[in-house]
């Protein structure tokens, strides 16, 4: 490492908050030039945040901007749109690719910035008429696919690639801009097979070599291990660790991300229910979620249990309720009691007493612009017939509105719900507020079996608390049997009586709550594709 | 095996090329029944595609630019009828006419262009609907020009153009002076069949232009901006800019057309003309094979020649089979809105048909596994 020269980017205590709610604070981060640094942590650790303020996206703008300093070759810069960052030689890789699809490699890798010739039309009506130089365009994006190293055909368009071969080519991209000195590469890994994240690694070692210094966020440890200089684990908003890599192990760095907070195990209440039967098996699931694909998975589910489903982003556990429930087109067998459920009917689902909580609230999970009391009301309403009352012999149904404003009070009073009154409308509320209507839509149903999909997502931490105890009291007093999705490991382990993790779209795995953090840790890393 | 696959690639290209093999279909079926003679359709088809071919590859620039099937045709239009009434009030006839008619329509046409555009920039993934709205929208205000304000505001003279009460247009402008004069100064009969060069001529140039255009910068943009704006956006294209280009440049051309239809035709049917004509532009390039995001210069013109022998042939066929010639006059308006429909159908199921191939794709890496285990 040549830690004499000034560093190449030095961030220095950088914070961030997203209205009142703390993702990042005091990050420090120093890379020399050709380095290579590995970031690794959990979902919503704050690596894609971080990544977003150096690169100055709008997004960070938008939310009100950021505290701390950036310098860049020992000068501070504070990038306001991803252009100046661009400009000043930062490169970055997306997890979603930002391919043309009906465009060659090469049209893609000189996108914008297509080399031009001049022509009649355009001496009269401005360069936008220069005609594409064909020729350049090709020695341009040859002479990027060398310095990557890994050969891709120049020709090809890019809705007739494998999906790897897309990657090679947003690198590729950035490869072409001169003045690159940082890359940043977001989970390249992810959609590549073993071979080619291979030859990505050492494409990785040949930019090193070249001066280019790499910033590289993956969930696979052991390609952090083979390729980086340095490791920096986060977690919840902080740099836990900030190591070199030869000084390190997968072990310890899993360890890092999932945290060794062990002291809250000692209040939980984990049951045993290996004795209980099974309530709902799941057989050879697959779900078409984008981004959230499932494959195969086959899960049975104890009544009167809490079961967490956890895993890394992107590994398929929210494709699992969002299938069951038909949210997303899936196929296998579901049975609730030993009756099976038809996949793809939302309808069915609920029918059969399933509920669910989506992650998605503001989207699927509430009426934005409608009353407490008809959010909370609604599916029971159109599910159950409940809350109505029937005239002349059931032609004609009322709204009992009197049945309904008296639950809504009792939930509002149950889950600590800030509110004006029950007939305040849901966008006004704050999120954690809202997510508490959303469970109170669902206890409303008063299902069978209910799932809650990542419900402390972007809520205090107070709230989650409120949230977490209310699902716990209503599995033990209500007998209800559920299966919580979660990214944050540690808050399944406070409420839940066994954990699955998921990972690479299958089931990695199924622990009780008691063990340690690291097993679950090693097990979502297992299968990572 | 390969038969089959043979057979595969056949049935491939049935389902990709529906809309126009079915018009080959009922075109062989009517020509025979309808009994018209080889040189009479040839010369027909001629003519139409000298009227019409431009009007319709005007289409090709806002589905490069992922607009769809535009509808902002319809604005040029308005702007040629415009131009050419009051170019006729000042009874500049002939060729000089034409041209200046032409030249006249070109800031109409970017006026009425760039509003469009604005508007659909505030309407993305909407383009066809809106644009089909907005031009009922100009439609009225076109109206209100033609019928309100020519004569007391914009001086109109001559009592030929101008309605007996003393203000407004006649609802139709005669171009006698000017008809088929385009079509007519470099003609050549091959045959029995007239041959308008010189149409076909500033056709062909508009065709190089548009493979010309492709190649520049700008043509490079819109394709970026028709695949995905948001990959456009983040690679610093002016993508709201580049959609109001596009939308100018198509009504500037489709004035062009519009003059070139008029011209044909030897008159201007002043409050109707330019209403039928975007559905009849999109319908012909529909048949044509073209789709929302995907249209050729082939399609055009394959799309041209299928269309309007359906449109000469239908209603002599329907009035031989059913001995009344209005069931073929409304065979032919229920075809092309019929057309319209099927296709945007056909879009539609293709589309979905490409979304759910993944979940089989995955169901079916599961039945191999199984298989293999």
């Amino acid at each position: 490492m040549q830690t004499n020269s000034p560093p190449l980017l030095e961030m220095r205590n950088i914070k961030k908050d997203f209205f009142g709610n703390q993702v990042l604070t005091d990050i420090n981060l120093t890379l020399h030039e050709g380095e290579v640094l590995g970031l690794c942590g959990e979902n919503g650790a704050g690596k894609s945040t971080l990544m977003k303020i150096l690169f100055g996206m709008d997004v960070i703008r938008e939310t009100g901007g950021y505290e701390g300093e950036i310098l860049l070759d020992g000068k501070p810069v504070s990038f306001s749109t991803p252009f100046e960052a661009l400009e000043a030689g930062i490169g970055m890789v997306h997890q979603e690719f930002s391919l043309i699809p009906g465009f060659t490699a090469a049209e893609n890798i000189v996108l914008n910035r297509e080399p031009k010739k001049r022509n009649i039309f355009s001496e009269v009506f401005g360069e936008r008429l220069d005609t594409l130089d064909y020729n350049e365009i090709t020695g341009r994006a040859e002479a990027a696919i060398d310095k990557m190293g890994f050969h891709i055909e120049k020709n090809m368009r890019i809705s007739d690639m494998p999906v790897g071969h897309k990657q090679f080519t947003e690198i590729a991209r950035e490869l072409s801009k001169e003045n690159l000195k940082l890359l940043i590469l977001d989970e390249p890994t992810a959609v590549l097979t073993e071979k080619e994240a291979e030859a990505l690694l050492r494409s990785i070692r040949s930019m090193s070599e070249k001066g280019i210094a790499v910033i590289f966020i993956t969930h696979r440890l052991h390609e952090i291990l083979s390729v980086c200089d340095k490791v920096v684990v986060m977690r919840d908003g902080f740099v836990v660790s900030d190591v070199p890599a030869a000084e390190t192990t997968v072990n310890e760095i899993s360890k890092w991300m999932v945290g060794r907070n062990v002291s809250s195990a000692d209040s939980r209440d984990i049951r045993d229910t290996s004795g209980s039967r099974t309530i709902l098996s799941i057989r050879r699931l697959w779900v078409d979620m984008p981004g959230e694909t499932v494959r195969d998975v086959s899960l049975d589910v104890r009544e009167g249990e809490i079961l967490g489903i956890g895993g890394l982003a992107g590994q398929g556990k929210l494709g699992i309720p969002n299938g069951i429930m038909g949210l997303y087109e899936a196929g296998g067998t579901v049975e609730l009691d030993g009756k099976p459920i038809p996949l793809n009917a939302p309808r069915k689902c609920l029918d059969a007493s399933l509920a669910f909580v989506s992650e998605d609230r503001r989207g699927v999970g509430l009426l934005l612009d409608e009353t407490l009391e008809w959010n909370i009301a609604f599916p029971a309403m159109q599910v159950q017939n409940k809350f109505l009352r029937s005239y002349l012999g059931g032609l004609v149904k009322w709204r009992d509105e009197k049945g309904i404003r008296e639950v809504t009070e009792r939930y509002i009073d149950e889950l600590a719900i800030k509110c004006t009154g029950s007939k305040q409308k849901a966008r006004e509320l704050s999120g954690g507020n809202q997510q508490k209507i959303c469970l109170a839509k669902a206890f409303a149903l008063e299902p069978k079996f209910l799932f809650v999909s990542e419900p402390t997502r972007g809520i205090d931490i107070g709230a989650k608390a409120l949230v977490l105890n209310a699902l716990k009291k209503f599995n033990r007093e209500s007998g209800v049997t559920v299966v919580m999705i979660s990214s944050e490991l540690e808050e399944l382990r406070q409420i839940c009586d066994r954990i699955a993790i998921v990972s690479g779209g299958k089931i990695a795995g199924i622990r009780p709550a008691s063990d340690p953090s690291e097993e679950f840790g090693m097990l979502m890393v297992s299968m990572v594709k | 095996m390969k038969n089959e696959s043979f057979g595969k690639k056949i049935l491939n290209f049935i389902g990709n090329n529906s809309v126009p093999i079915l018009f080959v279909l009922i075109c062989v079926i009517c020509i025979p029944i309808s009994g018209f003679s080889a040189s009479y359709l040839i010369n027909e088809i001629v003519t139409r595609m000298g009227r019409n071919i431009f009007l319709i590859l005007c289409l090709l620039i806002p589905i490069m630019a992922g607009m769809g099937l535009n509808f902002g045709m319809t604005l040029g239009a308005m702007a040629a009828e415009l131009a050419l009434i009051l170019v006729s009030d000042w009874q500049i006839w002939g060729i000089p006419g034409i041209v200046l008619a032409m030249i006249l329509s070109i800031p109409f046409s970017i006026v009425l262009g760039t509003f469009c555009g604005k508007i659909l920039n505030m309407a993305k993934g909407r383009e066809m609907i809106t644009s089909y709205i907005i031009s009922f929208f100009m439609n009225g205000i076109y109206q209100l020009i033609v019928l309100y304000m020519m004569g007391p505001i914009i001086p109109i003279k001559h009592s030929n153009v101008k309605l007996p009460r003393g203000y407004g247009i006649r609802n139709s402008v005669d171009l006698i002076h000017m008809r088929q004069y385009l079509d007519n100064l470099i003609a050549v009969r091959i045959g029995g069949v007239k041959i308008p060069v010189l149409t076909f001529l500033i056709i062909g140039v508009l065709c190089l232009f548009i493979i010309w255009f492709r190649k520049t910068k700008l043509g490079q943009d819109m394709r970026a901006v028709g695949q995905d704006m948001n990959v456009a956006r983040d690679a610093g294209i002016n993508v709201e800019r580049t959609r109001i280009i596009s939308i100018v440049m198509s009504t500037v051309l489709a004035g062009f057309g519009m003059v070139i239809y008029l011209q044909n035709m030897g008159n201007i049917a002043t409050y109707s003309s330019h209403s039928q004509i975007g559905m009849f532009c999109i319908a012909a390039l529909l048949v044509g094979g073209a789709s929302v995001d995907r249209a050729s210069i082939g399609n055009v013109f394959l799309g041209v020649i299928l269309f309007h022998t359906m449109f000469i042939v239908a209603p002599k066929a329907g009035a031989m089979i059913t001995g009344d010639s209005m069931i073929g006059e409304y065979f032919r308006v229920f075809i092309s809105y019929g057309v319209i429909t099927l296709s945007l159908i056909l879009y539609e199921t293709k589309k979905r048909k490409s979304k759910s191939l993944v979940g089989q794709q995955l169901a079916q890496a599961q039945k191999d596994e199984e298989e293999k285990a």
